[in-house]
């Protein structure tokens, strides 16, 4: 498929692709090699003889037990996994049923309504979590997992809805009417039929919507305050650093695994996470 | 005798369908609609449009945190126009979107029309490039911070040892590098987004085209710029309205790297209203800094929805 000679093929694609991918990724080889570097190594001057960046020859769990014994890692990632999870779920439930409506029933306003979804799903969290934190407050729920779990809907629901229009729109009409002719009232053709086809949109939606929520930052940082209800994100960058003191070590051994559940998804749903990424851009 | 039995085959049918007063309500389509989009519209309106609101009475009040606050008029966004730092806020949240949407754009597309070839493992390249798009950022910047640590960067160190520098580099420290380092790495993290949502447009071209252009004499350069980009176009348009108005909103990875500093050279639009609003407990500024970027931010939704709106009917 690649045409012309040995050279060209070198310069114009290995060379070029190459770079890309080793950029891309040599931030991840670091943070793991820091990981598991020991101190006495991480903090070697350059002019040290035997200093050697790249690789270690003394690996060491130092950091990751440090981690997981000394703070409280281990309770912000199930803190993060319980809001991302519960998040989604909620997002899924009403973006498939706003989807469904959007796209297949007719009513007064649905256009503006659309638009209207539309518009939120472009709002950034920056621009409303000043309020939004004094709106937490008043309703009770500062400082606790529902502060994130209601408020991650905001932009996980425009998301989910949006891509799952584009779903319920490909399916065929006749599939419904079909249904419908044989007696099945219309909620019952939506669940037994349009969903269940819908199900590939679905799981795109629900892994994206999960990888949102773990990747979510301001809002946590805002409106959690107590170590303990942190999630991974707000936690590391919080509690592993002492003043101006950073553990790089620990701090590299927490990002590497607070990124594995999401890592994990991904890995087996590429295909989905590619089509979420997509279908969101293309509507 | 076959009169009645219809009839009583019609009571049936009806019987089946209507079996239940709410069943019957959810026939109607105004009614279903309702019922479905009520629990999103219930979470909506809570935490989008309410805080919306509360947030533009806010910016018209000098609430403090605990304190209420009186009304004050347009007194926080005139005393915005006098502020130095919110200037260079401003500034810095411009230039940043700017350069990191060329760069990403560019290679982006780069990346893309690579990844368009058929080759050994390129599922296997595809899945491993989007990783800086799905670790979460404030982690993986955290990785950069490390790597442009002043006195152990490793970016120094090589740069050193081939010979291109002679004293450390100081990337976060130096008010004239930071800005540079800050949009180093949102490039960084953003490339791969661009590269696949381009590449899932390029994968929508019909190969056809490309192959009738080169039969016709068209130069490969000539194939890309009169073939493939107008078509592509659509799909651009749409990755850079939504990474613009992602960028001019970015909070997370000044936060990590900089913290706005050194002497606000990174200070963003967000990364100064959590400063504001958040940091010194000054809500209404805060809050008049954040709806501040509202005006632009419509400006590129509208933008999107006229350009979406044009794609459909086309």
């Amino acid at each position: 498929m690649i045409e012309g000679a040995k050279w060209r093929r070198w310069v114009f694609f290995y060379i070029p692709l190459s770079a890309f991918v080793f950029t891309l990724l040599f931030p991840f080889y670091w943070m793991l090699v820091t990981a598991v570097r020991p101190d006495s190594e991480l903090y070697r001057p350059w002019s040290a003889p035997n200093y050697a960046p790249f690789w270690t020859a003394h690996p060491t769990l130092d950091h990751i037990t440090y981690l997981l014994q000394e703070t409280l890692f281990s309770t912000w990632m199930l803190n993060t996994l319980f809001i991302s999870i519960t998040a989604t779920l909620i997002s899924l439930f009403c973006g498939i049923f706003a989807g469904y409506a959007l796209s297949r029933l007719k009513f007064r306003f649905a256009g503006m309504l659309g638009t209207g979804i539309f518009i939120t799903y472009l709002v950034p969290q920056t621009l409303l979590f000043i309020p939004l934190a004094d709106v937490v407050r008043n309703f009770h729920l500062g400082d606790t997992p529902w502060a994130l779990i209601l408020t991650y809907p905001t932009f996980l629901i425009p998301f989910c809805t949006w891509l799952l229009m584009g779903y319920f729109k490909a399916i065929p009409r006749e599939l419904e009417e079909c249904a419908r002719i044989d007696g099945a009232a219309r909620w019952q053709a939506m669940l037994y039929i349009i969903f269940p086809i819908a199900v590939p949109g679905i799981l795109s939606a629900g892994i994206f919507a999960f990888t949102l929520s773990w990747n979510e930052f301001i809002y946590a940082l805002v409106f959690l305050s107590s170590p303990a209800q942190k999630t991974v994100s707000v936690g590391v960058t919080s509690e592993l650093i002492r003043g101006d003191v950073f553990y790089w070590g620990s701090l590299m051994a927490g990002a590497l695994l607070g990124s594995i559940p999401v890592a994990f998804v991904y890995s087996f749903f590429v295909e989905h996470y590619v089509a979420g990424l997509t279908g969101a851009v293309k509507g | 005798m076959a009169v009645s039995e219809v009839a009583t085959t019609s009571d049936t049918y009806t019987a089946s369908v209507r079996r239940w007063p709410i069943t019957r309500l959810l026939e109607d389509e105004r009614w279903l609609s309702f019922v479905l989009l009520l629990p999103t519209l219930v979470l909506l309106s809570l935490f989008i449009a309410y805080p919306f609101v509360k947030g533009v009475e806010l910016s018209v009040t000098d609430a403090k945190v605990g304190v209420p606050g009186n009304f004050v008029g347009m007194q926080n966004f005139a005393a915005l126009l006098n502020d130095s730092i919110f200037r260079i806020a401003v500034w810095n949240t411009i230039v940043y979107t700017a350069v990191t949407t060329v760069f990403k754009l560019a290679f982006g597309l780069w990346l893309a029309l690579l990844l368009n070839r058929n080759f050994k493992g390129k599922a296997f390249t595809r899945a491993f490039i989007l990783l800086p798009f799905i670790i979460p950022t404030v982690l993986s910047t955290f990785a950069w911070k490390w790597m442009f640590d002043p006195t152990f960067s490793v970016i120094n160190w090589t740069l050193f040892r081939l010979g291109l520098i002679t004293s450390r580099i100081n990337w976060l420290g130096d008010p004239n590098l930071a800005l540079i380092s800050v949009i180093i790495v949102n490039i960084w993290r953003g490339v791969p987004f661009y590269a696949i949502s381009l590449l899932a447009g390029l994968q929508t071209i019909n190969p056809e085209l490309q192959d009738a252009a080169a039969i016709d004499g068209a130069r490969p350069w000539q194939r890309f710029w009169y073939v493939t980009w107008p078509l592509l176009l659509p799909v651009t348009m749409v990755v850079v309205l939504f990474s613009v108005i992602q960028t001019f909103a970015d909070f997370q990875l000044v936060y990590v790297l900089t913290g706005g500093g050194p002497a606000n050279a990174t200070q963003l639009f967000a990364t100064y209203a959590y400063q504001i609003g958040v940091g010194t407990g000054l809500l209404s500024q805060g809050a008049a800094i954040s709806l501040a970027m509202f005006p632009v931010l419509l400006v590129v939704v509208i933008v999107q929805l006229l350009y979406i709106r044009r794609v459909e009917t086309l």
